[in-house]
């Protein structure tokens, strides 16, 4: 039997979703428009033996959650602009000392405190890059409620399965739109669980992870003896060593490597109407929401339209957009930024195709009769009986 | 409600008006209320930094279908609550829908054209009726409810119900079913 759909908000759909996957720390610092996680999470957590802690910042907060990672429980914080700008450092730190963790930051309108309660994707390319150094990331892309649940707990999978920070890019919209959803059951979803190394506490030293063989990582406080470091370290004994560049470079190219090595079990596309299309839509999160509108409206004008829908943005779905590049003669970009993946769009087009981006920095979400025009120009020709 | 309210595909409803109205509550009720009906329901929301007195705008849109685009651009039915929302959105009213507005709070004008107004006084009502002029919006839904039919009566009173706290409730479904009154009242052109 299905059970009945309810009503609920995206904020709610990920703190709902982060204690289905077996979350069971939260620290955070309130800010609009991510607050309500934190509200339902203060609630919820103590209910399933759980902890949530209001820290004084948010770089405390995810210090602390880094913090309760390393101490073996499944950990997150959620945040907007202003305090995903302070954590930077942390998420850098749990990068390094491969710590696995979930971020959430439901984007609002900056830079500094710009638009805080309208939506934006302006921290599309932050997420990637925002904190210092060669790394790798895993980012999310949600564009509805049911989304904000499901790719949570995919964010725990992924974060403990490659040891990372994995960062949830919602938006002031996504997060506070309410939605009628029927959630999957408790074991319809897979949940990765935290395991630890297949061998002896004594011979963990003589262990390594390798691309294809990521171990876990031990709690502090286990028999296993587990060095934690945010400077290079020998990646078998974890202990810190910058003398020898062999030892920086093995470790640099690893941490980038054992997420891209992955990317094809990673990296979640979803094509509409592509398998003809001529014009493809490039979209992601809410913006996403008015391109499937525009590409019903055209393919019942028979107008060959597809769309891409990039759910994982980091890594980017290059495989996805040259294969899309081979087939379309032009792709259209919308999104709540200038230029920021379309620039990335471009350099996986690699000039097969026509790329034409198109931002909105106002905080109102692109409509459909904006994409709506752009898809016109690209059809000379067509007779559009319904505008 | 004429059948032109109850048209084939979505139905689209905006609820405005200044932080510290209950504008969102109003629009989770009827969201709340639809998904209870079995019906695709998205709700969005837009309000200003300040959390009293800033302008105030929720929408809901039912359907039968997926619903992709989540805001409504010309509502079937809108609501406003203040003279700053009628003046920023009564014009946005469908052809042929309903702008509904307090009657205490707005003056309206004659920008709008081709739609069913509607004016009662739902925050005198609640102050003078209930002593409460906090449950205004409730008031507001009722009648929305009973001026409409977008949702069977008994489906969004349970709604109001769900979402307020339990020494709230008797309160605000005598505000649900004043609105409801006042609106028919209005129709039926009787006055209680």
């Amino acid at each position: 039997m299905t059970a009945a759909p309810v009503l609920l908000q995206g904020n709610e759909a990920v703190a709902e979703g982060a204690i289905a996957a077996g979350a069971r720390f939260f620290a955070g610092y309130p800010i609009t428009p991510s607050t309500e996680i934190a509200e339902t999470l203060a609630r919820r957590l103590p209910e399933v033996g759980g902890k949530f802690i209001q820290m004084e910042d948010e770089i405390a907060s995810i210090a602390a959650v880094c913090g309760a990672s390393l101490a073996g429980t499944k950990s997150l914080t959620a945040t907007s602009g202003p305090g995903f700008s302070l954590m930077q450092e942390m998420i850098g730190f749990a990068s390094m000392a491969q710590i696995p963790c979930v971020i959430v930051d439901v984007m609002r309108g900056g830079p500094s405190t710009g638009l805080p309660t309208e939506p934006s994707q302006g921290d599309v390319m932050q997420a990637r890059w925002g904190t210092h150094g060669e790394h790798s990331v895993i980012a999310l892309v949600p564009s509805s409620v049911l989304e904000c649940y499901t790719l949570t707990i995919e964010a725990f999978n992924l974060s403990e399965q490659y040891r990372t920070p994995v960062i949830i890019l919602s938006d002031a919209l996504v997060g506070h739109m309410r939605e009628a959803v029927v959630l999957p059951e408790p074991g319809e979803l897979r949940v990765a669980e935290r395991g630890t190394p297949d061998c002896e506490p004594e011979d963990y030293d003589t262990v390594m992870s390798d691309l294809d063989n990521i171990l876990p990582r031990p709690p502090l406080g286990s028999p296993f003896r587990v060095h934690v470091t945010g400077l290079v370290y020998n990646r078998r004994s974890g202990a810190p060593d910058t003398e020898a560049p062999e030892i920086a470079s093995d470790l640099g190219r690893y941490l980038r490597e054992k997420i891209y090595h992955h990317r094809d079990a990673i990296v979640r596309v979803e094509e509409m109407e592509m398998a003809d299309a001529e014009v493809a839509i490039f979209a992601y999160g809410s913006v996403a929401r008015s391109a499937r509108a525009v590409v019903k409206w055209a393919r019942a004008q028979g107008a060959k339209v597809g769309l891409v829908r990039p759910i994982t943005l980091w890594p980017f779905p290059t495989a996805a957009v040259e294969h899309m590049a081979a087939q379309v003669h032009t792709v259209i970009v919308p999104e709540m930024n200038i230029k920021q993946m379309s620039w990335e769009v471009q350099a996986a087009v690699g000039g097969r195709a026509k790329v034409v981006d198109y931002g909105r920095v106002d905080g109102k979400l692109i409509t459909p009769a904006e994409i709506k025009e752009l898809v016109k120009r690209e059809f000379y020709y067509h007779d559009w009986r319904d505008s | 409600m004429a059948d032109a309210m109850k048209p084939k595909g979505p139905m689209e409803i905006r609820f405005s008006g200044s932080g510290g109205q209950g504008i969102l509550l109003a629009a989770a009720i009827i969201a709340e209320g639809a998904t209870a009906q079995g019906k695709q329901v998205v709700s969005t929301q837009s309000y200003g930094p300040a959390a009293r007195g800033g302008a105030s705008k929720a929408e809901v849109i039912v359907s039968d279908e997926e619903i992709d685009y989540p805001e409504v651009d010309a509502p079937m039915i809108n609501l406003c609550l203040s003279q700053a929302a009628y003046g920023k959105y009564a014009a946005d009213t469908r052809p042929g829908g309903l702008l509904l507005y307090d009657s205490g709070l707005v003056e309206p004008d004659d920008t709008v054209a081709g739609c069913e107004l509607c004016g009662l006084p739902f925050t005198q009502a609640a102050l003078e009726r209930l002593g409460k002029k906090v449950v205004a919006n409730i008031v507001a839904v009722g009648a929305l409810v009973e001026v409409s039919g977008v949702l069977p009566a008994d489906a969004v009173e349970q709604a109001v119900v769900n979402r307020v706290p339990e020494r709230f409730r008797e309160l605000n479904s005598e505000a649900f079913r004043l609105g409801r009154r006042l609106a028919a009242e209005a129709r039926d052109g009787t006055q209680s």
